[in-house]
């Protein structure tokens, strides 16, 4: 049964019980991201204030249950940290998602998001746990420019 | 062969592949061959066969294994015009699929240097299509409308999944150049009814094509029969290997048609400054073909022969009946297209209530080694119709049988305890 390793409880958790879900006011930027080759889409919007501190991540989308714990997960990460802090999140979550399985992932800096490391063994599911948080990177430049 | 001699166990026997294991002592059921179909060990000896004792270029190599690789390229192509009742060996063309079928025929449209009136497209002029189509059929027609301004239209499809043809007769119009729908869906698993349509471009002055790539596999297809003008199918869903697809086109339209690829031995004479072509079917053969897939399929077609394509239909028929039967009814499941086995071929695609294809597929393969397809299946307008981004589909074939159904419907329980 390989697939246990990629639907961790706490990834079906997030599912069935997503964090912070349906867009909110106010937002410095928002993005809609898709991934073509599923149809998975998320659309993100961020606050941050001007100490540089993410005040709120909002996001609605739809699509498989990693696409969507992926950004649950992200919310509760990224909300309350500074935009620098968060950054460096999502670029660890990224280089676990892209280490096709041969990467330790940084418990320290991703928290829940180790939860996500057996998705790096299925290429065609990276993108899919990827989806929210490259969003939000892309939200969170364009909040800054 | 009566109903009694179609044995389904000595068939698979015919299919190395399905009597692997997977990681974990998974046994494979595989549902997935409107993807692309297994292949029997009568194709993969032939292909061995043909490499390891004959192989060498076709056409221009005049040495003994030149003539022997020749002959039997053309002699594949043969079997492949009997198999299909193509009137003539010489319309049987070899393409690497089913995609690069159809893009040949849209090419031939609109093109300045093809002055055959049948062929002229420009603004005003209407192509037809339909929203059932895979993009390979969608797609060349939507860039031959942008290269000449042309308008393309489309039939619409009926809850129910079948194609919508209450308005045949203004759809189909005298600016109609040319209309191209899908035999069997690739989703739905609809068999479309082409007759009507047919009489219609006829009374229009129209071409027709038809896209066969999921029924010429699965039942008896008589281009002569069909009566259309050209017929789409690819080698790879019909126990063939990939890389080889067909055209078949009546002959005086493809003597009528420019050349698609220009390369080696599509040519009569080459001369700098312009070039004379080949007769068909080499006129469209551009450059070294898929020599040893148009061989494997031609072995592909003496396989299906020898089965049986009536035998081969009334089993799928038999598959896709239980299949129905237990899907509909299944707590929160939603069958895209129609619910009985009439006119219908054996593909049942369907969603799950709250819970994406995607994670579906998944606990499918890996908890019990079953093969389906996860997504739009290359048919995103369809999906879109129905309001859905995805679905899973099964898809059926002469080596199935209902305990790998059975095998589904005990998976698909569990999805629904995983995600429930």
């Amino acid at each position: 049964m390989i697939a246990e390793s990629m639907y961790q409880e706490l990834i079906l958790e997030h599912y069935k019980h997503p964090q912070g879900r349906g867009l909110r006011e106010p937002y410095d930027a928002e993005v809609h991201h898709v991934n073509p080759t599923c149809g998975d889409e998320v659309t993100m919007r961020v606050k941050v204030d001007d100490g540089g501190k993410v005040l709120d991540v909002s996001y609605d989308g739809q699509g498989c249950s990693i696409s969507q714990a992926a950004a649950s997960v992200l919310h509760e990460l990224t909300t309350g940290s500074t935009v620098e802090e968060s950054l460096s999140v999502v670029d660890e979550f990224t280089r676990l998602m892209q280490g096709r399985g041969q990467v330790e992932a940084d418990e320290d800096v991703l928290g829940d998001a180790v939860a996500f490391a057996g998705v790096a063994k299925f290429p065609a599911r990276v993108k899919c746990a990827l989806l929210a948080w490259m969003a939000y990177k892309d939200a969170v430049v364009r909040s800054q420019a | 062969m009566n109903a009694e001699s179609f044995d389904v166990e000595r068939i698979r026997k015919d299919f190395p592949i399905l009597s692997r294991e997977l990681p974990g002592g998974r046994p494979l059921v595989y549902l997935d061959s409107g993807n692309s179909s297994q292949k029997p060990t009568q194709v993969i000896e032939t292909m061995r066969e043909h490499l390891a004792s004959h192989y060498s270029n076709v056409g221009r190599a005049l040495h003994a294994l030149g003539s022997e690789s020749t002959e039997a390229y053309e002699t594949a192509r043969e079997k492949i015009a009997a198999f299909v009742g193509a009137p003539s060996r010489d319309e049987v063309i070899f393409t690497k699929n089913a995609s690069e079928a159809i893009n040949l025929v849209a090419y031939a449209f609109g093109n300045p240097v093809n002055t055959d009136e049948r062929f002229k497209v420009g603004p005003g002029d209407e192509i037809v299509i339909s929203e059932m189509e895979h993009h390979s059929n969608i797609v060349p027609w939507q860039l031959l409308a942008q290269r000449t301004g042309a308008t393309l239209r489309w039939f619409g499809v009926t809850d129910e999944g079948r194609l919508d043809i209450g308005n045949l007769d203004e759809l189909v119009n005298e600016r109609t150049k040319i209309v191209s729908i899908v035999h069997q869906s690739n989703v739905l698993g609809t068999v479309n009814s082409v007759s009507p349509i047919l009489a219609r471009v006829r009374e229009v002055g129209a071409l027709m094509m038809v896209d066969a790539s999921q029924s010429v596999p699965h039942q008896p297809v008589d281009v002569a029969e069909l009566g259309v003008d050209f017929v789409a199918f690819t080698g790879h869903k019909m126990v063939g290997p990939s890389g080889i697809g067909v055209l078949w086109g009546r002959r005086e339209l493809l003597d009528a048609m420019p050349p698609f690829l220009g390369g080696g031995e599509m040519i009569e004479a080459v001369w700098m400054d312009h070039s004379t072509y080949a007769p068909v079917p080499h006129k469209f053969e551009a450059g070294t073909p898929p020599i040893v897939e148009a061989i494997g399929l031609g072995a592909a077609v003496d396989y299906l022969t020898s089965v049986g394509m009536d035998e081969i239909k009334r089993h799928e028929k038999e598959l896709v009946t239980y299949a129905l039967d237990a899907l509909d009814g299944f707590p929160g499941l939603r069958i895209i297209g129609p619910h009985t086995a009439v006119a219908r071929g054996g593909t049942v695609s369907f969603t799950l209530e709250g819970i994406h294809p995607h994670d579906v597929g998944q606990i499918l393969d890996d908890v019990y080694g079953i093969a389906v397809r996860v997504g739009h299946h290359c048919a995103r307008p369809l999906h879109l119709r129905f309001g859905i981004p995805a679905t899973t589909r099964a898809s059926f074939y002469l080596y199935n049988t209902t305990a790998e159904i059975d095998a589904l419907v005990r998976g698909l329980h569990h999805v629904q305890k995983v995600f429930g």
